[in-house]
């Protein structure tokens, strides 16, 4: 898995967006067991603080939990997996949405493409073989 | 208590000034980036930490000792340029390490060299440039130090050993110990910083935190220094 950091904008918010779109996507499964700090650290690049700070935010999500004496586990609570895949899916809905407004449809013309195209989406496999 | 404290900090040589009344206070579990063009007065800065060089005015602390045989034990420095001797092999190296410094973790210099492929036959002068820049690293970074000072770490190594050299770093973060690091190469480093100290003609211009930085401004510190240091 590869670590993409754009300039400019906070490193810790960008690896809770990296570990949030693992964690939906399967990457790290429920109850999966998450790599230490300093590994997770090294393998992104980042100074340990932001990649702790980042983790203490997620677990303040509740999308991880720690263990005191085992490490940081990805939650099994189905609410709010189900939840973080709502809102994963209402956020690209959005950008999709703003990025088909520009170039000029409505409401109605959305609504009709998505019926148009949506046959045509490749695979079904709910996300799980992506990387 | 801060690891390090620097009041009132003048350094000159003849009528050249090479640092200007500096203050500076850095705490345990950070890694600062000691950030400036060439000739702003970071590796003056690095020998003043290190001994190697005495104050004109004001004063320098490591864990409230001036510079000398008390913090010598607990400061590894690299230096920026070598200063080993060339004749001798890594195992010679690490030996010499091991007598010079109490604090000197042999099995973690092993571990670290051996990931390296060094060649344990090879004297220092037949290596290429980034391995030996890895080695001194290696060594530096083997020891159980409260202070770490990397001048210029990276300069002149390709990517893949300027990444190395990086992640040697995160590895060996400990939240006791503070660590330097001056380079003016930011992009490379900026990743891997708590802390950003901008150092122009000899006075710190800015002393920040690199996320704020870039939470406040939108902007990366690479592109921060760009602006500050504009010719």
């Amino acid at each position: 898995m590869e670590w993409n950091f754009k300039d400019g904008i906070p490193i810790y918010a960008q690896i809770i967006d990296e570990m949030t779109m693992r964690i939906a996507s399967n990457a790290y499964a429920p109850g999966e067991k998450l790599p230490s700090v300093r590994e997770l650290a090294m393998d992104a690049g980042v100074n340990p603080n932001t990649m702790q700070r980042a983790l203490a935010e997620l677990e303040r999500r509740g999308l991880v939990y720690s263990e005191r004496t085992s490490g940081r586990f990805v939650t099994k609570e189905e609410e709010v997996l189900d939840n973080l895949h709502e809102e994963l899916a209402r956020k690209y809905f959005q950008e999709f949405a703003e990025k088909l407004r520009k170039i000029g449809m409505d409401k109605a013309a959305i609504k009709e493409s998505i019926e148009k195209w949506v046959d045509g989406i490749e695979g079904d496999n709910n996300g799980k073989d992506r990387d | 208590m801060a690891r390090i404290e620097i009041k009132n900090l003048t350094k000159k040589f003849g009528s050249l000034t090479a640092l200007d009344d500096v203050n500076l206070s850095l705490e345990a579990g950070k890694i600062v980036g000691l950030l400036g063009p060439n000739g702003s007065g970071k590796t003056t800065l690095i020998k003043l930490l290190n001994g190697l060089l005495q104050p004109t005015s004001g004063t320098l602390e490591i864990n409230g000792n001036k510079p000398g045989v008390k913090t010598k034990k607990t400061v590894a420095y690299l230096p920026d340029r070598d200063a080993l001797p060339d004749y001798m092999t890594a195992p010679q190296l690490m030996k010499m390490y091991a007598d010079f410094f109490l604090d000197f973790d042999r099995a973690r210099a092993e571990t670290m060299i051996n990931d390296l492929g060094i060649d344990e036959k090879q004297p220092m002068k037949k290596m290429s440039k980034g391995t030996k820049e890895k080695l001194q690293l290696c060594l530096v970074m083997a020891r159980r130090a409260d202070v770490y000072l990397l001048d210029e770490p990276i300069g002149g190594v390709d990517p893949a050993t300027r990444d190395y050299i990086l992640r040697t770093i995160i590895s060996n973060y400990n939240e006791d110990a503070v660590v330097i690091i001056s380079t003016h190469l930011i992009a490379d480093v900026e990743s891997v910083l708590d802390d950003v100290v901008f150092i122009k003609n000899g006075r710190i211009v800015m002393h920040e935190g690199a996320e704020d930085i870039r939470q406040e401004k939108g902007e990366s510190v690479d592109k921060l220094f760009r602006e500050v240091f504009k010719c």
